[in-house]
């Protein structure tokens, strides 16, 4: 039973840290913010989620699970509200680029 | 199952530091603030990690207080700049 919760351990922390890796070159990669904001928001949920589960049966007492969960509970709950926050911000910010080249181009024609 | 889950925590510390080229690449401060977000989350897996790995319970209450400061970090970002200067 033990060794298969190792196995189980193993497989799902190694997925979460696959999930890190993905995130990480996305962040590089990917070719403007708001993708990149999708990138961010895979690493915080799956990632971290697949390494909290993962950790779960390492630990004994169930206070200590609560801790894990709520870890991860936490980063849904910011990284959801920080994801809604920067990606209006970026799109403010483009429609107010567009809005003033608009402007400068009607003022130029 | 310690060894494996410390090797774990340097890989995902590893791969954040990666993320973290954005910050010098930039071009948006919104950008420099992903890979902040990104540093937050991806400490809190390290060091939940590290915490399991060394039977040490009181590290998740660490990585509790960085998955905070990284939120509030970002929603200062946003405020901060709201009405701000970056045209």
């Amino acid at each position: 039973m033990s060794a298969a919760l190792d196995v189980y351990t193993v497989i799902t922390v190694s997925l979460g840290a696959l999930f890190f890796l993905a995130g990480s070159l996305g962040l590089l990669r990917f070719p403007d913010t708001l993708t990149r904001l999708h990138a961010l928001t895979k690493a915080d949920n799956l990632g971290l989620g697949l390494i909290v589960a993962g950790l779960l049966p390492q630990v004994a007492a169930p206070l200590a699970w609560v801790g894990l969960i709520a870890v991860w509970l936490l980063a849904l709950l910011t990284g959801a509200t920080v994801g809604q926050l920067l990606a209006i911000k970026v799109r403010r910010a483009a429609a107010r680029t567009e809005a003033k080249a608009a402007t400068d181009g009607g003022h130029r024609g | 199952m310690s060894e494996f889950l410390l090797a774990a925590a340097a890989f995902v510390l590893g791969t954040v530091a990666l993320g973290l080229v954005r910050i010098l690449r930039g071009p948006d401060d919104a950008d420099r603030m992903l890979a902040a977000q990104l540093l937050g989350t991806g400490g809190a897996a390290a060091l939940l990690l590290l915490g399991v790995a060394t039977g040490d319970p009181a590290v998740a209450d660490l990585a509790l207080v960085l998955t905070l400061l990284a939120a509030f970090a970002s929603v200062a970002f946003v405020a901060g700049k709201a009405g701000g200067n970056d045209e």
